[in-house]
C-alpha cells in the first residue's frame, strides 16, 4: 500500500475516531471545576496518615505501591529487552575505540558539572518525599551523569567508570529490593507493601517509613536502567566510527 | 482557564503537531525537545510540579540523546 | 473554553496517530508514539486541575486553598519516565530492522525473514 492510499484511508477512519474520542472528552466534568472523591480524601488525611509532604509521592510507594512495581517491571522489561535486542546482533569482540573530544573547554566544563548533576539527582531522589521530586525523576538525573561522562572523556572512559556488570547488578538489585520489601512485610503477617515500619516525623527525612526505601530502590532502578540504554546506544553509536568494525 | 493556560495549552497542541509534520528525523528531535518544553510549562501552570520534574529530565536528556544515537547509527535515510 | 484543554489532548492523540499512519521511517513513527502518550499526560493533568488550586505539597501549603488531584499526577509521573524506556525498545527494533535489511523504512521490510 503506498502513503497516498494510506493517507486517504485514514482521512475518514481519523475523523471518525476523532469524533469519537471528542464525544468521549466532552463528557469528563468540565476543566478545573470538579475535585475527586480520592483526591479530596487524600487531601485532607495523606499527610496525617504517612507523615509525608508530599502526596503523589505518598501515592506512588504506599497507597498505590503496587501499580509502580508494575511500572518498574515495564521499565525492568524494557530495558533488558532494549539490551538483548542490541547485544545479541553485535560482535562478541568489545570494540574500543577512542572518540576523546578535542575541545578541552568541553572536557572541563562537563567535567566540573558531573559532580553537580549526581548531587542534584540524589538530592532530587533523598528529598522525594518531602517536596517536588523522587526516584523516578532523580535516577534519570544520576543517569544522565554516565552520559556526561562520555561528553566529558570519551567512550573509553564511559566504559571505564560505568562498568556493565555493575549497572547490571544495580538494576537488578533496584528491582528485587522492591519486591523484597514486599514479601518481608508480607511474611510479617501485613498486606503486600504496606507500610510497617515506623513513620518518624513529618517534614523531615527520617519520614515516611517503607515510602522512604521504595523510594532509594526506585532511584537506584532507574538510575540503572537509564545508565544501560545510554550504554547500549553509545555502543551502537562508536561501531560507526573509524577504526571499529564494519557490520 | 487563565489566558496563561490557554496559551500554554495552544503551545502544546502546535508543537505536538508540528513533531509529528516535521519528516526529517533530526529537525524532529529539536522540535521533540520544544515540545517536551511547552509540556513542562503546561504541567508547571496547571500545579503538577512533580510531572513537570519528571517531563524536564525526561526531554532534555533521555529523549535526544537516545534519538540522536539511534539516527547517527542508521545513517541518511529517506524522509519519514 | 471549558472543553479547550480536552480538544487539545484529542488534536495531539489524532495527530500522532496520522504520523503513525502515514510514516515512512521507524525512527519517525517511534516520535510520533510519544506524541500519542503525551496526548494521556494532558488528558489526566487536565481532569485533576483545580481552579484556584494549589500544588498537592503539603508542605508550606496555603490553608483553606484545595489541592490539585494528586492520584493523576502519581499515574503521570511514573509513566513519563517509563515512556523513555518504551522508546529505547522501539527504537532498539529499528535499530535490528536496520541491520537485517539496511533500511528504516516500514514498506521495505516485506522480504524479511527471521
Amino acid at each position: 500500500m503506498n502513503t497516498r492510499t494510506r493517507a486517504l484511508l485514514f482521512l475518514p477512519l481519523g475523523a471518525a475516531l476523532a469524533a469519537f474520542l471528542l464525544w468521549g472528552l466532552a463528557g469528563l466534568p468540565d476543566f478545573g471545576s470538579t475535585q475527586g472523591p480520592y483526591a479530596r480524601y487524600l487531601a485532607r488525611h495523606a499527610t496525617a496518615q504517612r507523615h509525608v509532604t508530599n502526596v503523589p509521592t505518598s501515592i506512588v510507594f504506599d497507597y498505590r505501591a503496587l501499580d509502580t512495581l508494575g511500572e518498574e517491571l515495564i521499565l525492568f522489561t524494557c530495558v533488558m529487552g532494549t539490551a538483548l535486542l542490541l547485544r545479541s546482533s553485535r560482535e562478541a569482540e568489545e570494540q574500543r575505540p577512542s572518540d576523546r573530544p578535542t575541545s578541552a573547554a568541553q572536557r572541563h566544563l562537563v567535567s566540573l558539572l558531573i559532580p553537580v548533576t549526581v548531587l542534584l539527582g540524589l538530592w532530587t531522589i533523598s528529598y522525594g518525599y518531602l517536596t517536588p521530586g523522587g526516584g523516578f525523576q532523580g535516577g534519570v538525573v544520576c543517569g544522565a551523569a554516565a552520559l556526561m561522562l562520555w561528553a566529558a572523556g570519551g567512550y573509553r572512559d564511559h566504559r571505564a567508570l560505568t562498568p556493565t556488570g555493575l549497572v547490571d547488578a544495580a538494576e537488578g538489585l533496584g528491582a528485587a529490593a522492591y519486591i523484597g520489601l514486599g514479601l518481608a512485610v508480607l511474611a510479617a503477617g501485613h498486606a503486600f507493601l504496606a507500610n510497617v515500619l515506623p513513620l518518624g516525623s513529618t517534614g523531615t527525612l527520617a519520614s515516611g517509613g517503607t515510602i522512604a526505601v521504595l523510594n532509594w530502590a526506585t532511584g537506584l532502578e532507574v538510575s540503572a536502567a537509564t545508565v544501560l540504554v545510554f550504554h547500549e546506544f553509545l555502543k551502537e553509536y562508536v561501531q560507526t566510527l573509524p577504526g571499529a568494525a564494519e557490520d | 482557564m487563565t489566558a496563561l493556560t490557554a496559551l500554554v495549552l495552544t503551545a502544546v497542541a502546535v508543537l505536538g503537531v508540528a513533531v509529528v509534520l516535521a519528516r526529517d528525523p533530526l529537525r524532529q528531535v529539536m522540535l521533540n525537545g520544544l515540545f517536551g518544553l511547552s509540556q513542562v510549562l503546561l504541567f508547571t501552570v496547571l500545579q503538577a510540579p512533580d510531572v513537570a520534574i519528571s517531563m524536564a529530565v525526561v526531554s532534555t536528556v533521555a529523549y535526544p540523546a537516545v534519538l540522536l544515537m539511534t539516527i547517527h547509527r542508521v545513517g541518511p535515510q529517506d524522509r519519514g | 473554553m471549558a472543553p479547550y484543554p480536552y480538544a487539545v489532548a484529542g488534536v495531539l492523540f489524532v495527530a500522532g496517530l496520522y504520523g503513525i499512519v502515514s510514516s515512512r521511517n521507524y525512527i519517525h513513527m517511534a516520535v510520533c508514539l510519544t506524541v500519542m502518550q503525551s496526548s494521556t499526560y494532558v488528558t489526566l493533568i487536565c481532569v485533576g486541575y483545580l481552579n484556584n488550586g494549589q500544588p498537592p505539597i503539603t508542605q508550606g501549603a496555603q490553608p483553606g486553598k484545595p489541592l490539585v488531584d494528586p492520584v493523576v499526577q502519581a499515574l503521570t509521573l511514573t509513566d513519563v519516565v517509563v515512556s523513555v524506556v518504551v522508546l529505547a525498545l522501539v527504537l532498539a527494533l529499528a535499530l535490528q530492522a536496520h541491520r537485517r535489511t539496511g533500511s528504516v523504512d516500514p514498506d521495505r521490510l516485506r522480504g524479511m525473514r527471521g
